[in-house]
């Protein structure tokens, strides 16, 4: 019965993670004048991170280690990708490489977005 | 295309440091004459043209950024002015041996505006030989699409990334693509491979060979801050620090600059789609939106003449209104 009840209290727990997941943010980076803003956002596990191009020159997003890379943007398309985590991830832009942005996974990033 | 300011035909000859100063208040558009393999500039239409030097060895044009897609408020009709430039260089009172496109013929790489920048530049008439922008590389296969149309290079011989070089006049042209496996931070990349092609194609060169070296983003650092360079054009320009004549032409920054450092002359030619701002004067490099009646005057292209043993080279911008 003690082990039933132990499960059930797991379960619970679990239950209540995943519905943390279930309530995941979309946390949105603008590209705009050739930068993403927020440039470093801090972010839950299970986030999903949607870039828009606000820029009338297409942009395109791409990991530092090379684990995604989007098609390229034009003027207001979109890109999303949803972050498991923890960990962090640093990516660019493939056409203007100087453009730089950082995603900082973690347990208690769920406000969105953070400063640099 | 519109009147430039000339060079008087009496200063042709004059030293490469005159000539680039002649080239900063030419302005628009570009045309180069290589002659005694350093550049001059002369006005490319109307009388400017008539600065040109006479019968001169060889003339090619380069065109560059012609974004074939671009519509946005900055020029709607990227492809028009396209039309526009080939129609100036038609014009030329010299035919060119050839023109090079110095990258971003496509905004976003798709067949169709590759297609109607071919249309285009075919009404030239002569040879193009292309080099890839950035914007020509966005394809799927990162490339592919660029190296299939244009990938065997003038003469089957392009490498990698489509790099190759080829002899026309008694001048090496050497075509580097700087524009692919860019890092994270970091700004154009020639990378190892290329590099180590590079050093071997000059190796049999004597060193009073005029060489012309063209690629898209700048090959020296002329704005990091904007991406405005080469990581590894230092390396390259290394390579040919022991000619006596060397003419860079790039792209992608939309406006004329131009330096000479020992041997090395720089100069970056207009597009024919938009304009850029200069260096740090915006707050990013996004396209400047002019009125309807100014685009013209900051769009354009460059030709260049060389002439053996003549002086220095001809370098001539001019704009399309």
């Amino acid at each position: 019965m003690r082990s039933l009840m132990s499960a059930a209290r797991v379960a619970a727990v679990l239950f209540c993670a995943l519905t943390g997941l279930a309530h995941a943010e979309t946390v949105e980076i603008r590209i705009d004048n050739f930068t993403f803003s927020p440039a470093e956002v801090h972010v839950a596990p299970g986030t999903t991170i949607v870039w828009i191009n606000a820029d009338d020159i297409p942009h395109a997003v791409a990991a530092n280690d090379k684990s995604f890379r989007s098609k390229v943007l034009d003027t207001e398309e979109k890109y999303s990708r949803t972050v498991a985590g923890p960990g962090t991830i640093d990516y660019f832009c493939s056409l203007h490489p100087h453009m730089t942005g950082r995603i900082i996974v973690d347990g208690n990033g769920s406000d969105g977005a953070g400063g640099h | 295309m519109a009147k430039q300011s000339s060079v008087p035909e009496d200063e042709i000859d004059t030293g490469r440091r005159h000539a680039l100063k002649c080239m900063t208040w030419a302005g628009t558009g570009l045309v180069w004459s290589l002659a005694g393999g350093v550049p001059l500039t002369a006005g490319l239409l109307g009388r400017d043209a008539q600065a040109a030097p006479v019968n001169p060895a060889l003339t090619f044009v380069q065109i560059s950024d012609s974004h074939v897609g671009f519509d946005k408020p900055a020029n709607p009709d990227a492809l028009a002015t396209l039309r526009e430039a080939v129609a100036g260089v038609r014009s030329l009172p010299t035919r060119p041996a050839f023109v090079i496109h110095t990258g971003d013929i496509s905004h976003l790489s798709r067949d169709e505006q590759f297609d109607a920048a071919d249309q285009a530049l075919k009404e030239l008439g002569v040879p193009v030989f292309f080099v890839p922008g950035e914007h020509d590389v966005l394809d799927d296969g990162m490339g592919a699409a660029y190296l299939a149309r244009y990938g065997k290079g003038p003469n089957g011989k392009a490498l990698g990334a489509g790099w190759y070089s080829f002899d026309h006049g008694g001048v090496h042209f050497v075509a580097l693509v700087n524009v692919v496996n860019l890092k994270g931070g970091g700004l154009g990349n020639l990378g190892q491979d290329q590099l180590a092609w590079l050093a071997d194609d000059l190796r049999a060169l004597s060193a009073s060979t005029p060489v012309v070296v063209f690629a898209h983003i700048p090959l020296w650092t002329v704005y990091p801050e904007w991406g405005w360079g080469t990581d590894d054009g230092a390396r390259a320009l290394g390579l040919l620090a022991r000619f006596g004549s060397v003419t860079v032409m790039n792209g992608h920054i939309h406006q004329i600059l131009q330096k000479v450092e020992g041997n090395v002359a720089f100069h970056t030619a207009r597009s024919t789609a938009f304009p850029q701002p200069s260096p740090g004067s915006a707050p990013s490099p996004g396209p400047v939106k002019l009125p309807a009646d100014k685009l013209r005057g900051a769009l354009g292209v460059t030709t260049v003449t060389y002439r053996a043993k003549a002086g220095p080279l001809a370098v001539v911008d001019a704009t399309l209104g």
